[in-house]
């Protein structure tokens, strides 16, 4: 828990970095509002104070910096905003309600835990199809870095067309996704760990005539288990974004995708930035759930020092 | 050379006062090994011919590149000579290493931090289909040969080097096998530790009457612990002395304080300086 403290001394110099801009970001807008509540506002047209920065604006009317703060359409809303849109749909409405953030979390999450299990375990095999023939080493490789070239905001609405024109539609499209941008990581860091045991340990199995599967399950398996945490973190994290990205561009109701899209067009910034930072927390809370089981794992194996 | 050497392996000390054998379990005859590397070719060993009887202690002492490991190696059937002929037990290496006719000990232990100091000795013995019953009673046996007993439930990190290369020993003893060949084993460890462990093996030794390979550098180490001594020099990897020594098999440490014991030293020092003067 040393930890602790530097984090949030990061925190609170990224929020206080936010609290100041928020003033100079809504300063045109609420001015325009002021305008028409017959508050005092300098210049007084909206032309004119066009050709003011937000920062040269927010000079010349300090006395409507709180305003800025709790505008009802912001261009960037205050964090007290954010926290508040996020309580009051996270613990206001009813899970089950198409407002809540926990159901749209819901969405969001079984599918990208769908993709990550998917995606794990090609990894898996994949790596190990890798590390035991050559052939696999030198063709699945390659391709599976150019997979990782293509954008994957280009590809996840073809893949959601074609499937949906197959009739596979809901969880599994967005799945695809997830387990399209996780397995990479695990491939690479599996591959990384399967072949870390040294020439040493690979010949001491030789004296004993161990046999490949021997060797696999002795020692390769669980000398990569450093590795495949590490893997598993990037991995779980990549899962997310692709499943919000696969939300974005092909209409979806629901899910964070959706409602950072939705709040977009509707006008209402803070749906979006609800969304954002409920996705943010989520993201943050898988990492650490794997990064809790990591510790937890290497110590119980002797190898808690990686 | 070959010829020096296949006479001093045959050739029976009088003073030799272990029960003398003359079964030989490892024959090598004109070994030849030759790297391929992208500097071009390395010569490993150049006709090298020893016979190693059963019960021997034999160590392998020389500079670094003289070849005392690639030819534990080839005894292993871990690498394979160019040319020349090398058996163990009356097999090929390969034939030995696949009918586990050896353990064989690395300069680092090489435990699985994975597995328990038991669970790192038992790795083999499941490897080769040994039933569990049997798995616990002969890991028994060889902690209690290498002296660990009350430590088979602790991780290897929780251990010392040299109790961590003791397990690594009992990890090679514990399919029982005639042969046990060690590389540098005691390397990597202080002095002291060194000493206690020279005579533990000894113990050891005595009380398994295996037949021991053992590549060291160390000259007090090769002398106190062998029954024959290869001294191997550089450039090509070749032997250039085979000493029989005429130690008794029971050796406490003061031994090394004997006459004999430093003349002994003194023809091994010998040997490895006539070694190097042929290279320059």
């Amino acid at each position: 828990m040393k930890s602790i403290l530097p984090v949030l001394t990061v925190v609170a110099a990224i929020l206080l970095f936010w609290v100041v801009c928020v003033v100079p970001m809504n300063m045109h807008l609420v001015a325009d509002q002021a305008q028409r509540d017959a508050l005092v506002v300098t210049p007084d047209t909206p032309n004119a104070r066009q050709d003011y920065s937000g920062i040269g604006l927010t000079l010349r009317n300090t006395h409507l910096i709180p305003l800025t703060y709790n505008f009802v359409r912001p261009r960037l809303p205050s964090p007290h905003q954010v926290a508040g849109e996020m309580y009051a749909t996270i613990f206001g409405q009813k899970i089950t309600s198409k407002r809540s953030l926990v159901y749209h979390g819901w969405v969001t999450l079984a599918p990208t835990l769908l993709g990550f299990l998917i995606g794990t375990s090609l990894g898996i095999l994949l790596a190990v199809g890798i590390v035991y023939s050559r052939v696999m080493d030198r063709s699945v490789m390659p391709w599976a870095i150019v997979s990782q070239t293509i954008p994957i905001l280009a590809l996840a609405p073809m893949i959601i067309v074609v499937l949906g024109s197959m009739g596979v539609q809901g969880l599994f499209p967005k799945s695809i996704i997830a387990a399209y941008l996780s397995f990479f990581p695990v491939v690479v860091g599996m591959v990384k760990g399967l072949r870390s045991p040294d020439a040493m340990q690979l010949d001491l199995l030789r004296t004993y005539s161990a046999s490949k599967s021997q060797g696999f399950w002795a020692l390769r398996l669980p000398a990569s288990a450093p590795y495949l945490f590490a893997s598993l973190k990037i991995g779980v994290s990549a899962s997310l974004v692709g499943t919000i990205v696969a939300e974005l561009p092909t209409g979806a109701r629901a899910g964070f995708g959706a409602r950072m899209l939705v709040g977009d067009q509707y006008g209402q910034p803070l749906v979006s930035w609800a969304a954002l930072f409920a996705a943010a927390l989520t993201a943050a809370a898988l990492v650490g759930l794997f990064s809790l089981i990591e510790r937890v794992t290497l110590k119980r194996m002797g190898m808690a020092s990686a | 050379m070959p010829s020096v050497a296949e006479m001093a392996a045959r050739q029976l000390q009088p003073g030799q006062s272990h029960a003398p054998s003359t079964e030989a379990v490892i024959t090598a005859r004109n070994l030849d090994l030759t790297f391929q590397t992208n500097d071009g070719p390395v010569h490993a060993l150049k006709d090298v011919s020893l016979d190693i009887n059963k019960g021997d202690f034999v160590s392998f002492i020389g500079p670094s590149g003289c070849g005392k490991t690639t030819f534990l190696r080839c005894i292993a059937g871990l690498e394979a000579p160019t040319a020349g002929e090398i058996t163990v037990n009356g097999m090929t290496p390969d034939e030995a290493r696949r009918a586990r006719a050896y353990g064989y000990v690395f300069q680092a232990a090489g435990l699985y931090p994975w597995r328990t100091i038991s669970g790192n000795i038992r790795l083999p013995l499941e490897i080769m289909g040994f039933s569990k019953a049997e798995q616990v009673q002969r890991v028994n046996r060889v902690l209690d040969l290498v002296d660990l007993n009350g430590f088979d439930r602790k991780l290897p990190w929780q251990l010392s080097g040299g109790m961590q290369q003791r397990a690594s020993i009992a990890r090679a003893l514990a399919f029982d096998a005639d042969i046990l060949l060690m590389d540098e084993p005691f390397g990597a460890l202080d002095e002291i530790v060194r000493d206690h462990l020279n005579e533990q093996l000894l113990k050891l030794w005595a009380r398994t009457e295996k037949t021991i390979g053992f590549v060291t550098h160390s000259i007090p180490e090769a002398v106190y612990l062998s029954t024959k001594i290869v001294v191997m020099s550089p450039r090509p990897g070749r032997i250039s002395d085979v000493i029989d020594s005429p130690l008794p098999r029971e050796r406490p440490l003061e031994i090394r304080d004997s006459p004999e014991f430093i003349e002994i030293a003194h023809r091994v020092r010998d040997g490895l300086r006539a070694g190097h003067s042929d290279d320059v």
